[in-house]
């Protein structure tokens, strides 16, 4: 089974992810496209194993969050790692909408963003390069504070220098 | 000036630390080219037309005279002893190694300077007036704000990448001298009818390919929501900014697309949601900030005792004389004055200036201006607080170190950037035109009559020159794989922020200099008395000086 970083160990990852074009859905835990979960309720009513969802990068949130707040697992998309929009998704699926599962990041992401991706609410993290999970995983302490308020930090840095 | 705590101090040295380990595993050919490229640029890391650039945060423009001494010190042991100052207030080597990038930065944090999100698609260093704190039209100082904006944009989880830079300027004065509505955000600090400081928010200014002044989206921000409604701003920024062209992924593009209203609809909607949240500024952050901007110890000054000594000396001494007319500049504290250090001598690259020179404006700093020096926008180093006791004393060492040169403000204190020189982007060649231009307009007398000037030059459309706002703005252009010159007039980077008009056809660099002289020759011709070229230019517009310069020659 492949594995990817969570909480900061390396574990089995059991989900698979499902693109849009997808006709007849893998078993056991899958990962559907958004726009795809809404559109086949009916057949994952009778799914065998977990479902969650992954958002692409620019999709808009405001329109379907409340339908997925209660999935374990959310995913979000780095269709290039530079593309810092899933920074703000994750912060707002964490903050502004008390989502408690896991935010996986997913696509081309890179070891050098863990430590800010993990203030922003995720907790998994799948690249799709093969690398040393283990060795990457050191990115996430990269930093041992910062200024800003975010999902790791609710209080910014002025409210707490000693 | 903001000194580090152990906090601010330990996370610089992290990111030494981290972008140590960075340059490591790419020299192992563990991190591709295209994934170290936003790591080395978020630490100052560019890769020129010759060799890396590497450009060091100054933040607002302030430094001590141990952090100036250091970069001496740096570009001696790591580059060719010289830096150059930017039009950002920034400081660039131009000759580093990659390998050796850590080292200097490790340097750096010694002295609490780092080069954080320098370049790169994230938020870049504040700017601000180098007169601030001691300008006369002062509604209140803006460094302590720069250093809070500093504080809560470096390393900001969200925003290291954006879909283009971001830059942010301050302006705490009635006139601007920050040229803060050329700017992604500019901030103006002003006051309610309640006699509260606040801020006044503009958005989507910048130069580059498409020059935009910023517009207004909130006329009156409380100071304590300053953090929460940036973020806002750049949430909105980042989430909608255009992703899928560089060359329209700048907010300007977006505030201009949704219009300056709904842009300001968008980020009112997006704050209402954080604002009194958990970063809200309270007092006693504001207060603690603010008291590392303190004054110094002012002496009491026998104000008219002083004048008339320094008439004297002037008198006595024109190029003193001229000095104090050009670079001399009162400031609000009775008896003080600022200085501007001219980087501009005919024969120099603008901006630039060597180790030895650095060593020597610490000293001047120690000496003169109780240890501080400020970076400004025009590439030129300022000495604020200087008791005009001593001014005579100080242009005389200034002068022995060739930092006297009298040309503040003039046609010779042009911007300039870097250029096809050292840039890969150029298109031409910008330090031979200052250069030339500097060479032809020599004659003190007649600059001086000019009165202020400001030209700008840009060797690319990217308009790190500012071309578009000099009163005379020059672009390098390509025409078929040959440097030319397209002339700009009535840009201006001031309260009243306007974008030059193209001349004409572009020109050879043979005769940018002498249409250069033409332009110069129809001010003279028509100024009303005390006219200023932009404003003589504003009165009688483009075609007088179009057809003197495009004047078939008979």
């Amino acid at each position: 089974m492949p594995q990817y970083l969570k909480d900061g160990a390396v574990v089995d990852n059991s989900w698979q992810q499902v693109s849009a074009d997808t006709e007849t859905l893998p078993q056991g835990d899958i990962l559907l496209p958004v726009s795809q979960w809404q559109e086949q309720q009916e057949t994952l009513a009778s799914h065998v194993g977990a479902v969650g969802v992954w958002i692409d990068s620019h999709e808009e949130i405001e329109g379907f969050v409340e339908s997925i707040i209660g999935l374990p697992l959310i995913a979000i998309n780095f269709p290039k790692f530079a593309d810092g929009r899933g920074f703000s998704i994750a912060r707002l699926l964490r903050e502004r909408y008390g989502y408690q599962g896991e935010i996986r990041a997913v696509g081309q992401i890179i070891r050098d963003q863990l430590f800010l991706m993990q203030r922003c609410g995720f907790n998994g993290f799948v690249f799709d390069a093969d690398i040393d999970l283990v060795e990457a995983s050191k990115s996430l302490q990269d930093f041992s504070d910062a200024y800003q308020v975010a999902v790791d930090q609710p209080e910014p840095l002025f409210k707490r220098r000693a | 000036m903001y000194q580090y705590d152990q906090y601010d101090q330990k996370l610089v040295d992290e990111r030494v630390e981290q972008y140590r380990d960075q340059t490591k595993r790419f020299l192992a050919g563990d991190i591709s080219e295209e994934e170290f490229l936003p790591l080395r640029l978020q630490n100052g890391l560019y890769v020129q037309r010759l060799a890396p650039m590497l450009r060091i945060a100054v933040p607002y423009g302030l430094m001590s005279s141990n952090q100036v001494r250091k970069i001496a010190h740096i570009s001696r042991k790591f580059d060719k002893g010289y830096v150059h100052f930017t039009t950002r207030q920034n400081i660039q080597l131009n000759w580093p190694l990659l390998e050796e990038v850590p080292d200097i930065l490790a340097e750096l944090a010694t002295v609490e300077m780092h080069a954080i999100q320098t370049s790169g698609n994230c938020i870049r260093n504040t700017t601000t007036d180098q007169f601030a704190g001691v300008a006369n039209d002062e509604i209140e100082d803006p460094r302590p704000w720069c250093e809070i904006i500093r504080q809560w944009s470096t390393i900001h989880p969200e925003f290291a990448f954006l879909p283009r830079k971001f830059k942010i300027a301050v302006c705490g004065s009635e006139e601007d001298r920050a040229a803060f509505l050329l700017h992604d955000i500019g901030i103006q600090l002003v006051k309610n009818d309640q006699g509260e400081t606040g801020f006044h928010i503009y958005a989507g200014g910048g130069l580059g390919r498409t020059p935009v002044i910023a517009s207004s989206i909130r006329e009156f921000l409380p100071k304590e929501h300053l953090l929460t409604y940036l973020d806002a701003i750049l949430r909105v920024y980042n989430r909608y900014g255009n992703r899928d062209n560089k060359y329209k992924a700048r907010i300007k593009i977006l505030v201009r697309a949704w219009t300056p209203a709904v842009f300001a609809e968008r980020v009112e909607a997006e704050w209402l949601h954080i604002k009194d949240g958990p970063a809200t500024l309270n007092g006693h952050e504001i207060e603690r900030v603010k008291g590392f901007f303190s004054l110094p110890d002012y002496q009491t000054v026998d104000i008219a005792a002083v004048d008339t000594e320094v008439q004297a000396l002037a008198a006595e001494h024109k190029g003193f004389s001229r000095w104090l007319d050009r670079n001399v500049t009162e400031q609000k504290q009775t008896g003080y004055a600022c200085v501007t250090l001219s980087l501009k001598p005919a024969g120099v690259a603008p901006g630039d200036v060597t180790d030895k020179q650095l060593d020597i404006i610490a000293d001047l700093a120690d000496r003169f201006s109780f240890g501080e020096i400020r970076t400004t926008h025009n590439q030129n180093i300022v000495l604020a607080d200087v008791i005009k006791t001593k001014l005579f004393e100080l242009w005389q060492q200034a002068k022995a170190a060739g930092l006297a040169t009298p040309n503040i403000g003039t046609i010779n204190d042009m911007i300039c950037c870097p250029g096809g020189d050292y840039c890969s982007l150029a298109n031409a060649k910008s330090i031979p035109v200052a250069e030339a231009i500097q060479r032809k307009f020599d004659d003190l007398d007649y600059v001086y009559d000019l009165g202020d000037l400001e030209l700008n030059i840009s060797g690319c459309m990217n308009a790190c020159g500012h071309h578009h706002v000099g009163h005379i703005g020059i672009l390098g252009v390509d025409k078929k794989g040959e440097e030319w010159y397209q002339v700009q007039l009535g840009g201006s980077a001031n309260k009243n922020a306007a974008l030059g008009k193209v001349l004409g056809p572009s020109l050879s660099r043979d005769d940018v200099v002498d249409s250069i002289e033409k332009l110069l020759d129809v001010y003279v011709e028509n100024r009303l008395e005390q006219e200023s070229f932009l404003t003589t230019y504003q009165r009688i517009g483009l075609e007088k000086f179009k057809e003197r310069v495009y004047a078939p020659v008979s």
